[in-house]
């Protein structure tokens, strides 16, 4: 299956498009409106900023939006996610597909770092299996979404959302490429969630 | 609750994992994307590369194992060892490598871990402490640089480090640097030094010659933590 990752220049694909391919999919980075349209998924990973991932990103941001409002998939991991969201306290702001704002975490330690469990809260086609798995955060910031959409929790200093969906819109803000058996269970949900979208 | 981490931390001299006394009498001991996916199965949080020649002599680690581990390991990685400025960070990072550890380069030039951090995010930047005394010392422990540990280790967390990697757990750092997530590195021989990091605040352990002269030890020792009511990733 073709997954097309949204190259925005910023972060490290590499990881995620390993892991990508062990599990089954053949992913490609690309800076391409039409290539991002028409992909079956698109990923948009990312690690550091999300002001510069988003402005990586604006090239790509009306094919994003029209891919969305056609259901076609898509996941965001970490600023991925963040970046699927409005404004952020860190400045600059995302998309804008989902409501909420991306603010910093108010943890007595930041970043959030390490393995932590995932509390699922609702039905998940990404998290099937996954409740109370340990998966790998990296992170100073997180979305804080203003509609009901989290699917998933994890708890530092407060609870964080650890991961949306709605419709054809995923985010996770652990690191799935990076999170063992655990992470490759989610990019195999991800997947047969694209797969039958 | 995020997990107290273990984190094996390969030597890595010329592509290849190293142990004996450093920077002389070098023994090879494997392949380190060998050996790290070894420690990722047995049940390593995280794992660290160090390039431990490269500070001497003057060059940065080997990209292509960077990105040999990038591409067939599953947990996160680090790498660290004669990283000079932003340039030798971005190739890093760019071949794969989740995070860098910056050492001498910071104490000459402390901006450098702003700049990293600006440029990479916090999440991306370990700067690590080598103390003896509570001095910081580099270049393997040989210049001693007349600065407090404790001290430089504030003033990089005031410039967004995102981590702290101590190599010694002397006084109270951890405590003090409650604000960032500190991994501890030295004197862990047995189970209950990495006990007394944990104990002492650090959220990590560094773990070297406890792991490497029998890797099933790894397991062992998350075990040990476990029942010792830690709370590791099992």
């Amino acid at each position: 299956m073709k997954v097309v990752l949204a190259d925005h220049g910023a972060g490290n694909p590499r990881s995620v498009c390993s892991a990508l391919v062990r599990a089954g999919a053949d992913p490609r980075l690309s800076t391409d409106s039409a290539a991002i349209l028409s992909a079956p998924l698109v990923v948009i990973a990312g690690v550091g900023h999300l002001e510069r991932a988003a402005r990586g990103l604006e090239p790509l941001v009306a094919a994003l939006r029209e891919r969305t409002e056609a259901g076609k998939p898509t996941l965001g991991i970490c600023v991925g996610m963040q970046a699927l969201f409005e404004e952020s306290e860190e400045g600059g702001r995302g998309l804008g597909l989902l409501r909420g704002p991306v603010r910093r975490l108010r943890a007595p330690r930041v970043p959030h770092m390490g393995w932590n469990a995932l509390a699922v809260r609702r039905p998940s086609a990404l998290l099937e299996g996954l409740d109370g798995a340990d998966v790998y955060f990296a992170h100073s910031y997180a979305a804080e979404p203003a509609e009901d959409v989290s699917v998933a929790d994890v708890e530092h200093g407060g609870k964080i959302v650890a991961a949306v969906e709605s419709g054809p819109l995923a985010g996770v803000q652990f690191h799935p490429e990076r999170s063992g058996v655990a992470g490759a269970r989610v990019l195999a949900n991800t997947l047969a969630w694209s797969r039958s979208a | 609750m995020v997990k107290k981490r273990l984190i094996p931390c390969l030597d890595v001299a010329g592509g290849r994992v190293v142990k004996g006394v450093r920077f002389e009498a070098l023994c090879d001991v494997g392949d380190p994307v060998e050996l790290a996916r070894r420690y990722s199965e047995l049940g390593a949080d995280e794992l660290v590369f160090l390039d431990v020649t490269a500070t001497i002599e003057g060059r940065s680690p080997t990209l292509a194992v960077v990105e040999r581990a990038a591409d067939e390991l599953t947990i996160p990685f680090t790498v660290g060892g004669g990283i000079s400025g932003i340039e030798d960070a971005r190739a890093l990072l760019r071949a794969g490598a989740d995070k860098v550890a910056v050492n001498r380069a910071a104490v000459d030039e402390p901006r450098l871990v702003t700049a990293l951090a600006e440029e990479f995010g916090s999440q991306a930047v370990v700067c690590a402490i080598d103390a003896r005394r509570g001095e910081v010392v580099t270049h393997g422990g040989r210049n001693p640089r007349g600065l407090a540990a404790t001290e430089w280790a504030r003033e990089a967390v005031s410039r967004r480090a995102g981590e702290i990697l101590l190599t010694s757990i002397d006084a109270d750092g951890p405590r003090q640097l409650e604000v960032v997530p500190v991994i501890a590195s030295g004197g862990a021989g047995e189970g209950r030094h990495l006990a007394a990091a944990f104990e002492a605040g650090a959220e990590a352990a560094l773990v070297a010659s406890i792991v490497h002269e029998r890797p099933e030890r790894l397991p062992e020792l998350k075990s040990e933590l476990k029942e010792a009511g830690w709370n590791v990733r099992i």
